[in-house]
């Protein structure tokens, strides 16, 4: 009974605590600025199913994709497993399942295979990062924090799993023993391996280290849920949305910026009144191009949250891997840092908070942005259809655009295109000369 | 050498006629001495089959690409918007690009900002010629040659038009060799988003080295690609590799072309 209330305290306690600190990401994700992506929706779904669900994308590196499909199978069906446990908690019940009778032995055995391919995976994910030094997990924007939350997640999640295999050992033991409230359902494939270390142990510290395992794996889940907000493992949430709303125009194509559009057609308008009061602004006045997170959109914003750090993006980026600074794995993790930092921000100071900071500068650089080829090699290789290209052309906007800062040779290709018609200093009315010359 | 006939859409329409597609020649294919090249080659193609093509001339001008990527949207909608109204007074419904750049540009950017045309990248273009009857290919001097082909982004990654430029190699009876980056992997040459423009940020390598050494490793004699900008870039790569005798760079167009003795 007195379980019972502690178990649905907790269950309460770390759920609100959840949804509060989801709240604050939904909001934090709402500032930036509007974009309609609710049009084809059909489309839409059945690019959910193929990239989030099916982890298409995660498995063009097969190694890494397929571990990964295992941890992520894991951990969608051993869900089930965690209903009972939670429904047990409740209740105060023992296996609630458990009349299911051979189903429930078959479920809970298939759980059990799964647990040790996903303690063996994270293994693997473990010695791939600290053992074998994979480079796309050393880059600088690795710093300590990034590389100990990978870490942190997949002990814990190594240690859920162990915690539930030794509890299902502990259980089968006692059934052996005959102890009262412990349902006979047999020992299981994979933890009955562990019941033969529990074999002179007596009934009381059995039921202690069952029940100490029972309350570890819960309680760890929900630590383990609570850490998702502060983590990028919140990836697991935010994957399927972040892929719903992706853009699904060719990777090629930019937006054309609405503001300038207004202007270039009222410059080409014929019957425009030059001498017109301009029209009065509607809104607050928009920057042109990105300084801050909140120039930037809502789904750019959702990107960088939903950003895992993987850094397949910067392992295939052609700046990066000739040595340039441009990473597009820390513009997305630039942009949630600083994202934080303004949500944090306006909590303690309210909404019009101003710290003098940006995201331009302050955390990426004009050297970062300018090396970028816009290749679309990065959001070709993001398992979750990530856009950090669109970031760095918004930041590119804002420098040439509101502070005309451009590379001279940059200003002297503008100068050409708006002189002569073509990026080089050639007469317009040459153009045609290919056509006499050998 | 026979004369390349290249009508220009201001002469047909004097004479009342209309062109079955707009060869959009682009900067690098006007002004740059090696596209120059590439756009006679094309021509000599499209002269050869007898396509009922012009050109703006020296109507055409910068699509704005290299503006809007180097992130000043104002230059690109401008020249954009000039080049529409040119387009659409000449009511052109197809285009044919030998720059991938200004196909992308055509085709996805320009819809929004009133200039709605079928665009086609040449290699697609020529394949279709060849689909319909209208072209054959000798395999010629490129048979058994191996030829590894360069993915241009803008072409590639940006347009999902990977197959069409294959299709050509394999045509000309050569031993089409990939590198390990190719297709959706494609690596840059390093000339995209305006970069051809301006000297490279500091790093411990040029990204047309990186890429021209990818390709050198396959040991192709020939280094196909699609773009006046990669082929700016891959050259200067095999030059500086000091491989300019071995490995030749070459525009499909210039294949084709070439296979043909045009």
């Amino acid at each position: 009974m007195i379980s019972s209330i502690v178990f649905i305290v907790l269950l309460i306690a770390a759920s609100l605590l959840f949804a509060k600190n989801v709240k604050t990401i939904v909001r934090n994700i709402k500032l930036g600025r509007d974009l309609d992506r609710s049009d084809r929706k059909n489309e839409r779904f059945s690019l959910m199913a193929r990239v989030a669900l099916g982890q298409s994308k995660m498995v063009v590196r097969p190694v890494a994709g397929l571990l990964h499909i295992v941890v992520y199978l894991g951990f969608i069906i051993i869900n089930i497993e965690v209903l009972e446990i939670v429904l047990d908690g409740i209740t105060g019940k023992h296996r609630l399942f458990a009349p299911l009778g051979s189903i429930y032995y078959g479920l809970i055995s298939a759980f059990e295979y799964l647990a040790l391919a996903v303690l063996v995976a994270c293994a693997i994910f473990l010695i791939r990062r600290n053992v074998l030094r994979l480079k796309r997990f050393h880059n600088s924007e690795m710093t300590s924090w990034p590389k100990s939350d990978a870490n942190l997640i997949l002990i814990t999640e190594i240690m859920l799993m162990g915690a539930f295999l030794l509890m299902n050992a502990a259980d089968a033991q006692l059934q052996v023993l005959g102890a009262e409230h412990y349902t006979q359902v047999g020992s299981f494939p994979i933890s009955s391996v562990f019941m033969k270390m529990m074999g002179g142990m007596s009934e009381g510290s059995l039921i202690i280290l069952e029940r100490g395992l029972w309350w570890f794996h819960i309680i760890g889940i929900f630590a383990f849920l609570n850490y998702l907000p502060y983590s990028k493992h919140f990836h697991i949430i935010l994957a399927f949305p972040n892929v719903f709303y992706s853009k699904l125009s060719p990777k090629g194509q930019l937006d054309n910026m609405e503001a300038v559009k207004k202007e270039v057609e009222l410059m080409f308008d014929p019957s425009a009144d030059p001498y017109a009061a301009p029209p009065e602004p509607q809104g607050e006045p928009q920057r042109f191009g990105a300084k801050d997170v909140t120039d930037l959109t809502w789904k750019q914003l959702m990107d960088s949250y939903t950003c895992t750090e993987c850094g397949r993006c910067t392992d295939v980026c052609p700046a990066n891997g000739t040595g340039k600074k441009l990473s597009p794995r820390k513009i997305m993790m630039d942009t949630r840092d600083r994202l934080e930092e303004v949500g944090k921000g306006i909590d303690k100071n309210g909404k019009d908070f101003n710290d003098g900071k940006s995201l331009l500068r302050d955390y990426i650089t004009e050297e970062e942005l300018l090396a970028c080829t816009s290749c679309n090699a990065c959001t070709e290789a993001c398992p979750v259809n990530n856009d950090p290209l669109s970031v760095i052309v918004d930041l590119r906007r804002y420098l040439i655009m509101e502070e005309s800062k451009a590379p001279a040779e940059w200003t002297g290709i503008f100068t050409n295109i708006e002189n002569n018609g073509a990026p080089w200093q050639f007469a317009q009315a040459d153009r045609l000369n290919w056509k006499n010359e050998q | 050498m026979s004369e390349l006939k290249v009508p220009t859409m201001a002469e047909l329409m004097a004479s009342g006629q209309q062109p079955d597609v707009l060869f959009w020649v682009g900067c690098a294919g006007s002004f740059d001495d090696r596209a120059k090249k590439i756009t006679r080659a094309f021509v000599k193609i499209l002269n050869h089959v007898g396509v009922n093509f012009a050109v703006l001339g020296t109507e055409e001008s910068c699509t704005g690409d290299p503006a809007k990527r180097a992130g000043n949207e104002f230059l690109f909608q401008m020249s954009a918007m000039g080049n529409i109204q040119v387009l659409n007074a000449y009511e052109v419904k197809r285009i044919v690009t030998t720059c991938p750049h200004c196909f992308n540009t055509l085709k996805n950017e320009y819809p929004e900002l009133g200039g709605n045309y079928e665009v086609k990248h040449h290699s697609e273009f020529i394949q279709e010629l060849i689909n319909d009857g209208k072209l054959t290919i000798q395999g010629g001097s490129f048979k058994g040659k191996r030829i590894t082909f360069h993915d241009p982004c803008y072409l590639g990654r940006a347009n999902d038009v990977y197959e069409a430029p294959r299709e050509l190699i394999e045509k000309l009876d050569a031993e089409l060799v990939e590198m390990k980056r190719c297709k959706s992997k494609g690596f840059c040459c390093g000339a995209g988003g305006a970069q051809m423009f301006k000297e490279a940020e500091k790093g411990d390598k040029e990204v047309n080295i990186a890429r021209t050494e990818e390709a050198i490793g396959v040991q192709p004699d020939v280094i196909a690609t699609g773009c006046p900008f990669c082929m700016t870039m891959m050259t200067d790569g095999v030059k500086l590799k000091e491989k300019e005798h071995e490995v030749k760079v070459f525009d499909l167009a210039e294949l084709i072309a070439q296979a043909n003795d045009l």
